[in-house]
């Protein structure tokens, strides 16, 4: 295609020139497979909204990734694989999503990686099964690193998408056994995020609360656009109306900063319990003023009772200056790296093979498996608490806010196993 | 307590459309990259706010603002104006995504920290159990002095006369003595500080990040439109109107489905068209002011106080 277009470059010089051209690149290459022969390239095409109003949490992902890459795989890992990730931004919008995925698979990338999002990620699930069905040889694995509708790991469950972070209703079971022992609570209030992952916290928070602690009232279940509302104050002014003590929220980036903010500033007393207080900016707005009254659940911390990669917190935060915490991205880039060696390819369909049914030492040191029957990466849980640093319980403090995170509550990753209804189709 | 959220998000729109307004009424310039001012304004305060503290910030930054939009007048759309309406809207349009990239260069693609000052983050009062923060008030004051301060220099002052008859006769105003591009580019730089005033008291009581040009961008158009094209007290409803009505719809959980129900017919998830009867007004509260938007260019098109004629 390309020497097509150079019609006038035709006759002998030409051919000469050409010849030319031609082993100066097999000398380049040839130089480039001597160099590389030593390590593997595997290229994961990081599909996330790096601009918009979720741009701030899109970027600040990509570099956990970029340095999970640098850390986790070549040469400081000593390994032969090597990883590089490929920035694609989606603006968080699926359909600009789908076109970066033909982009990236065109380019003979075989990986992706997205996760801020379940309404963007799936789409891509449904695009990569049709893709891998049509392109035999050319399949595509999807690393999802914070995508945790639980329908991708039941209902619509695929071969090519594992999991790294661990689902809403996973989360939901932890959270709501630690809030069955909290005496104080009596009403409590749900806002989330209009679309899907907002609207399963909803209706798990419900579901689970009504079957643990049947005597708490569920006083109001909001549902806002995404990534659109500036003003929180009205939102706020309701929850307090409702007399809530307790506010469950699986907002994340701007709209749970805004959230939080605004109910600093009216003065609202009640607990938060959140999936998202450690994420970029966040910590900030929680400030003092949280203190005590914001609780998160997550998978890792900073301050876990035992932190095998405490190097790559202090090492993240003096590269960058930003607090780390999506082991999700070290760990897809674990696995992946795990996966490409035992499998002795590159290509997709044995990577997968090999990454389903992996198992390895977490970040706290639990021993965390990748199921192969559902694609979630059965993992330890935290329930901690936002509380001023210092201590043995809070050694890091988040965004110089002198607030960190404090384990309230551990679960092991067998005390969060969920049932699938996934019928797993084979890899 | 709604009433006074309402009013001061609808004052702080009002600061925001206030410019654009001025701007298009003068000029007949529909001015794209006002929102980008805003964010500009709100940039430069909260660079300066961390450099001093945040009153440098409120009085420098609307000035920094006004300066870029009086050289953005002078050296482009001044080329522009006279190929006529469309390559000005387009040079404005332009802007918006330069301005947008440069904020990403200078100040990231992140949120910045940029707080609200300690002595206003306390209550002023309260009503039952939710406080008022003083900073809202701070923001209706702000809004309110700048109001009687626009309307007195229009109608009051000297320069006031002069920008009137420059709107409607810019020929005999200048055959007078009167320098009638360089008052055309004291009213877009104007509007401009106005925009970067917004930006200074919006930035930090909501969020200061490079989508915020976008988000408040589609609103202002609604503002202005609503309030009828060029008019200052128009503009001034229908931001009052929005934000009332923004806020009030918050705390409504009324959906098709409940009037269904007072009406006697039984609604439940098998219903056809369950989804759309179950929508509380709560959930659709941020698509009002576009639905009123539609309402209003059906119903009347000037707007509420608009002076066109068709």
């Amino acid at each position: 295609m390309f020497y097509r277009d150079n019609k006038p470059e035709v006759g002998k010089e030409a051919r000469l020139k050409f010849a030319v051209k031609a082993l100066a690149v097999g000398v380049i290459a040839g130089i480039a497979m001597v160099g590389g022969a030593s390590a593997q390239n595997v290229k994961i095409a990081f599909i996330e909204g790096l601009s918009g109003p979720f741009g701030g949490v899109g970027q600040n992902q990509l570099k956990h990734f970029q340095y999970a890459a640098e850390r986790f795989s070549g040469k400081n890992a000593n390994s032969g694989v090597n990883v590089e990730i490929v920035p694609l931004d989606s603006k968080g919008s699926p359909q600009e999503a789908l076109a970066l995925l033909k982009k990236a698979t065109d380019d003979g990338i075989r990986f992706v990686s997205q996760g801020n999002g379940s309404n963007v990620a799936g789409v891509l699930i449904d695009a990569i099964n049709k893709h891998n069905e049509r392109n035999p040889g050319k399949e595509v694995v999807f690393l999802n690193y914070a995508a945790i509708d639980p329908d991708f790991t039941n209902s619509k469950c695929s071969p090519w998408h594992f999991r790294f972070d661990a689902g809403v209703d996973m989360k939901i079971e932890g959270l709501t056994n630690y809030m069955k022992d909290q005496k104080d609570i009596k009403n409590v209030y749900v806002i989330g995020q209009n679309y899907s992952f907002g609207q399963q916290v909803a209706k798990f928070t419900a579901d689970m609360l009504a079957k643990k602690r049947p005597d708490i009232k569920i006083v109001g279940n909001e549902l806002h656009p995404l990534g659109q509302v500036k003003d929180f104050a009205p939102y706020v002014q309701k929850i307090m109306a409702a007399n809530a003590d307790t506010v469950v929220t699986g907002n994340w980036g701007p709209d749970l900063v805004l959230l939080i903010r605004a109910a600093n500033a009216a003065g609202f007393k009640g607990n938060f319990y959140t999936f998202y207080a450690g994420v970029i900016g966040t910590p900030t707005a929680i400030g003092a003023a949280g203190a005590d009254r914001v609780r998160m659940v997550s998978y890792w911390h900073p301050n876990t009772a035992q932190n095998e990669i405490e190097s790559v917190y202090t090492g993240f935060k003096q590269k960058f200056n930003e607090e780390f915490y999506t082991v999700a991205a070290v760990n897809a880039v674990r696995f992946l790296v795990a996966s490409v060696e035992k499998a002795k390819s590159t290509e997709a369909v044995p990577v997968a093979r090999a990454m389903a049914g992996m198992k390895m030492k977490g970040a706290s040191g639990e021993d965390i498996e990748m199921r192969a029957s559902d694609g979630a990466l059965q993992q330890a849980m935290y329930i901690t608490q936002w509380t001023k640093a210092g201590g043995k319980d809070v050694k890091f403090d988040q965004e110089g806010t002198g607030h960190g995170f404090k384990t309230v509550r551990y679960l092991m990753p067998q005390q969060n196993t969920m049932a699938t209804t996934c019928k797993m189709p084979k890899r | 307590m709604s009433v006074l959220n309402g009013v001061s998000y609808g004052l702080l729109l009002f600061m925001l459309s206030a410019g654009l307004t001025l701007i298009f009424s003068m000029m007949g310039v529909l001015n794209f990259a006002h929102a980008s001012f805003y964010m500009l304004g709100a940039y430069v305060a909260y660079q300066f706010s961390a450099w001093s503290n945040f009153w440098v910030g409120l009085l420098i930054a609307p000035i920094v603002v006004a300066v870029l939009g009086g050289l953005f007048e002078r050296f482009l759309l001044r080329k522009t104006h006279k190929f006529g309406h469309v390559p000005e809207l387009l040079v404005t349009f332009g802007l918006s995504f330069v301005v947008l990239e440069i904020v990403q260069l200078i100040w990231g693609r992140t949120s910045v920290d940029y707080p609200i000052p300690a002595s206003m983050s306390g209550s002023l009062f309260k009503v039952f159990d939710s406080t008022f923060q003083t900073y809202r008030g701070f923001m209706m004051l702000v809004a309110v002095l700048m109001l009687v301060a626009l309307y007195w220099v229009i109608k009051r002052t000297r320069i006031g006369l002069v920008i009137q008859a420059a709107l409607t006769h810019p020929d005999t105003t200048e055959a007078l003595g009167h320098n009638v591009p360089r008052v055309f580019a004291l009213v877009f730089a104007g509007g401009c500080a106005l925009a970067g005033l917004a930006g200074v008291i919006g930035g930090n009581a909501f969020i200061t990040e490079p989508g915020m040009a976008q988000s408040v961008g589609a609103i202002i158009f609604v503002v202005i439109v609503v309030g009828g094209m060029g008019s200052l007290a128009g503009a001034l409803i229908a931001s009052i109107l929005i934000g009332l009505m923004q806020t009030f719809a918050v705390g409504l959980d009324w959906s098709f489905a409940g009037a269904f129900t007072t009406l006697g017919m039984t609604i439940t998830p098998e219903t056809f068209g369950y989804p759309l009867w179950k929508l509380k007004l709560s959930q659709v509260a941020p698509i009002l002011p576009f639905l009123l938007l539609v309402v209003m260019l059906v119903v009347r098109p000037k707007g509420i106080m608009g002076t066109r004629d068709e």
